[in-house]
């Protein structure tokens, strides 16, 4: 490769090859049981490698996406391979048919048990994963149907086309092939609407809150997926041994699966397959070397893969697959840009200090190459895809917001002392005050994220107060925040897609089908536009994290309009931008004005407010204390004692 | 079922219950300080009981093995962080805290184990063993990781945890084993015989938590541990090293691990992998006490000793799984009383 090409070439390349590479590997991999002289032991090893491929799949959506995890994914793999050891064994089902109720019955009992602990702050659920893990797994040695701890033999292999898959190299193709369409149906998950939804799980729970995502579902969603995975991997398992028992689905078991996705990149799905074949070669050699060096029996692995997992979470906490990557990209192109793992994330330590959270997610799926392409072109685009529809705005002048008598106190604190206003539709309304004045808690109101505890705020002639974010966001009240709040790790273009998550109705499901993409190609499509709008476009491909912070601000505006909102609330879009960055952003606010857009703000500078403001509502010490055009409010002796301190 | 069965019962599940307070109360104290669920809690547990059993036959136990090893480990782990500025300073520090006091205790197990002096003196030189290895797990395995999330530090637990597992099976062998009881007097109250090893545990446990009040109440050490779990940045800010103090958490978890595996030690049978169930009871009344209260979590491991015991009595079978579902409708009461979703760390 010429170091003179240019960049895009060189990274299509290295795409093309790694497909090349990834195409070589799957014919080795259909042919290697069939080829002679491989010896029946690699084929079981093979076949291990994938039945926890597949569990640690599960974990890297669960643990490696959406930041919770699971000790007890084995016990999935048990609910998988008891179901179908008890239909086929004592009803005589076909091994094929139990598929759909093991999974029924394995998606069940990971519901349930994620409605006890999704409500919970993360360590709950793992927590609550050791417990019932264990439950299970001493419910599975007791239980007569189970036949006790001896277990259920005599289970029927696969039948295809009328040969029974006896052999370890029948049920090689099984299990791979299940790996593979669980690896697809992986990626499918992770980019589409839903995807973009559980990636934004970890850290910027409020930010996918305040657009319509339901943060709860989506972590249900997620844990019910992994659990059938695993589910899956049981199912192959008991028809692969043809015989089930209580062991292999206790904790220890569960602990290995974690380790696999650990090990190999818990962001990553290569990762998961990775660390899975890692891991079981591991156990294989050490389970080998280990008894007969320490002149003992036992699992002594476990000391190996106990200090593993620790030494990882210290050194190397985003796992061998990144690794991998940036060394195989790095031959083409360079140094790579250190993406450090999803579960560095909260330490602070690898965090952009500007976005004062998270370290960057990895990038879990390419920003949308091949098609990718024509969104970045307006011309072409806007002429294949039919739009979204938007919503009517009302006409100007109408009453938007209305807030009545809007209180909120912290324990004695009064925040909001009973403040009354109203934004009128097509018109942009400041509201200003010193520090501490309450302006941030009146957007929280207004937003629902805190309830007021007294007063009313209506909407468009609705009572909106007490009802949760998501309703607030679908009646089209967007907003920014203060801090900036967005997945450093995702594209500028994913991100801005997050804000039209409600303008979408594509389910899980559908995207693990690929049944979305008509729908998402029409979201990407007004993501595009409205990214194009703020004038991001040249970004829009590249990760958030990467960004200025006034480039950021835009960023959740234009996030902000992709909820084709009606009235848009900004904290502060103004703040940390340099002066001709600031006049800019005057000039398209009013241009959104003009497009009958009504807009609510909170601003420190005044000269940016003076300037662009219809109106402006003063409070101070949670009370509003003027309200007026901007000339009026600046004359204000309320005002001016608020702001210096009396006489001035 | 009559009256006597059910006061044997109940007297039965207090006392295990009681040990479960002591290793409720070593992990709230943990969770508060260091953030670190303390999974390889079970691990102190099996060490203390494993190690009075050994001591009780007159061998010496093979925690001294797995003291060294740990010792050695944090060792190499300080060293390595001081490596830009390796001075004799640092290395009499290193002797002082990482050498010394594992060889003296591997000394002193050396010399009093054949000697056999009694169960107290054994009791005492178990907890001895054992309490070292708390701070020096800590410093090799969370210190590094000090600063990282709830669910990071868990992981490496769990980690800790399967490692101990292990070297526990390699330093005690998969043989059970049962020590003499430390108080071999009992009396009866009305129709139910209370046993000395049941009076020794209730004392035991009461005295620990007396003296955790005091501890926490009146020392400064106590406080600084108070200060680190309330804010580490302001603890830092005024003084106080929180790796020391997740040091000494460590070491006061690892001294009442010790301390309930003594007291099990005489009542069943222990083998290398008993200590994490017995941990992870100590985990549920933890969690009912959300991990942070103190006073809910002694009560609430009365509570699971009692179940189990009444369990073990109705469904002998069920015994575990009865235990471990309590943790269902408490998560539920815990979920449905939750105010927020957003994680704080």
């Amino acid at each position: 490769m010429s170091p003179t090409r240019p960049m895009s070439k060189a990274a299509m390349s290295t795409g093309r090859w790694g497909r090349a590479a990834l195409a070589g590997l799957i014919v080795a991999a259909a042919l290697l049981p069939v080829m002679p002289g491989v010896p029946v032991f690699w084929v079981t090893l093979l076949n291990n490698m994938g039945l926890g491929a597949l569990v640690a799949i599960g974990l890297v959506v669960l643990t490696g996406v959406g930041g919770l995890t699971s000790f007890g994914q084995a016990a999935f793999c048990g609910f998988g391979a008891f179901t179908t050891a008890v239909l086929t064994t004592r009803y005589g089902w076909s091994p094929w048919a139990t598929l759909p109720v093991a999974l029924a019955i394995t998606g069940l009992a990971a519901l349930v048990l994620g409605l006890l602990t999704v409500r919970l702050s993360g360590h709950y659920l793992p927590l609550g994963t050791i417990a019932w893990g264990l439950s299970l797994y001493f419910l599975f040695g007791e239980l007569e149907l189970f036949h006790r701890h001896d277990g259920i033999t005599g289970i029927p292999p696969f039948n295809l086309a009328g040969w029974d898959l006896y052999d370890s190299r029948g049920i090689y193709y099984v299990i791979w092939i299940s790996v593979l369409l669980a690896a697809l149906a992986t990626r499918n998950l992770l980019d589409s609407r839903t995807g973009r939804a559980i990636r934004a799980l970890r850290g910027g729970a409020l930010a996918a809150e305040s657009f319509g995502v339901s943060t709860m579902r989506v972590k249900l969603i997620v844990f019910v997926y992994a659990a059938l995975l695993a589910g899956v991997a049981g199912w192959l398992y008991a028809h692969m041994q043809r015989a089930v028992n209580q062991t292999p689905f206790g904790i220890n078991a569960g602990i290995e699966y974690l380790l696999m996705a650990v090990l190999g990149g818990a962001g990553h799905v290569g990762g998961a397959i990775l660390g899975a074949g890692l891991v079981t070669l591991l156990k294989d050699q050490l389970q080998r070397i280990l008894p007969s060096l320490l002149g003992a029996k036992g699992n002594y692995e476990t000391v190996v893969f106990g200090a593993l997992l620790i030494l990882l979470l210290q050194t190397a906490r985003e796992g061998l697959w990144p690794r991998l990557a940036a060394l195989s990209s790095g031959m083409s192109r360079g140094a790579r840009r250190k993406v450090p793992s999803p579960l560095v994330g909260r330490d602070g330590v690898g965090g952009n200090p500007k976005l004062g959270r998270e370290g960057f997610p990895p990038p879990l799926t390419p920003p949308h190459k091949g098609g990718g392409e024509s969104r970045g072109d307006p011309a072409q685009r806007s002429k294949q895809i039919e739009p979204l529809p938007a919503r009517t705005m009302p006409a100007a002048g109408e009453p938007l917001l209305v807030l009545t008598k809007a209180r909120k106190t912290f324990g004695g604190l009064v925040a909001v002392n009973d403040v009354s206003f109203a934004v009128r539709a097509g018109e942009i309304v400041a509201l200003i005050g010193p520090n501490g004045a309450g302006k941030s808690t009146i957007f929280n109101l207004v937003t629902g994220v805190l309830p007021p505890t007294a007063g009313e705020i209506a909407f468009k002639g609705e009572r909106i107060s007490g009802r949760s974010p998501q309703a607030i966001a679908a009646r089209g009240i967007a907003r920014t925040f203060q801090h900036v709040n967005v997945q450093p790790g995702m594209s500028v273009l994913e991100n801005v897609a997050l804000g039209a998550h409600l303008r979408g109705a594509k389910g899980a499901a559908a995207s693990i089908a690929r049944l979305d993409r008509a729908e998402e190609a029409r979201l990407l499509d007004e993501t595009a536009r409205q990214i194009e709008r703020m004038g991001l476009t040249a970004q829009m491909h590249r990760p958030a994290g990467s960004l200025s912070l006034g480039q950021l601000r835009i960023l959740e505006i234009a996030r902000a309009l992709a909820l084709d909102p009606v009235l848009l609330l900004l904290d502060e879009p103004a703040a940390g931008l340099r002066h001709f960055e600031k006049r800019e952003l005057a000039a398209t606010l009013a241009g959104l004005r003009a497009q009958g857009l009504t807009i609510l703000l909170v601003e420190h500078d005044m000269s940016f407010v003076m300037g662009l403001a219809d109106r402006i509502v003063v409070v101070d010490f949670g009370t509003r204390i003027a309200e007026g055009p901007p000339a009026q409010v600046r004359s204000d002796p309320a005002v001016i004692e608020a702001y210096l301190g009396g006489v001035a | 079922m009559d009256t006597t069965i059910l006061l044997f019962l109940l007297q039965d599940g207090v006392t295990n219950g009681a040990i479960y307070a002591l290793l409720a109360l070593a992990l709230v104290l943990v969770f508060a300080v260091t953030r670190v669920i303390l999974v390889p809690q079970g691990e102190f547990v099996t060490c203390g009981a494993l190690t009075l059993a050994m001591l009780d036959v007159g061998r010496v136990p093979g925690t001294v093995g797995l003291l060294l090893v740990l010792a050695g480990l944090a060792l190499i782990a300080e060293a390595w962080s001081h490596r830009r500025r390796f001075t004799g300073k640092v290395a009499g520090r290193l002797v002082l805290s990482y050498v010394l006091p594992p060889l003296i205790v591997a000394a002193l197990a050396w010399w009093l184990a054949p000697l056999r002096l009694g169960v107290l003196p054994q009791a005492l030189l178990a907890i001895a063993i054992v309490a070292p290895m708390g701070p020096y797990l800590y410093r090799v395995a969370f210190q590094p990781l000090s600063e990282a999330s709830v669910l990071v530090l868990l992981i490496a637990a769990v980690g800790a945890h399967f490692s101990l597992t292990g070297l526990c099976l390699l330093f005690f062998g998969p043989e059970g084993m049962r020590a003499s009881p430390l108080l071999t007097s009992g009396f009866t109250a009305g129709p139910i015989p209370i046993s000395g090893q049941s009076i020794a545990i209730y004392l035991a446990a009461v005295g620990l938590m007396a003296g955790l009040y005091l501890f926490f109440g009146r020392t400064l050490l106590g406080k600084a541990l108070r200060a680190t779990a309330v804010n580490r940045l302001g603890a830092r800010l005024v003084g106080v090293r929180t790796a020391l103090s997740g040091q000494l958490a460590f070491l006061i978890a690892a001294a009442m691990g010790a301390l309930s595996g003594v007291l099990i030690a005489p009542v069943t049978t222990v083998f290398y992998d008993s200590g994490f169930l017995i941990g992870l009871k100590g985990f549920v009344a933890a969690i009912v006490g959300g991990l942070v209260s103190y006073p809910l979590a002694a009560g609430a491991a009365v509570f699971v000793g009692i179940v189990e015991a009444l369990a073990s009595f109705w469904a002998s079978s069920f015994k575990e799984i009865i235990v471990f579902t309590i943790i269902i409708p408490v998560l539920l009461v815990r979920s449905l009383t939750a105010t927020h979703t957003e994680d704080e760390e």
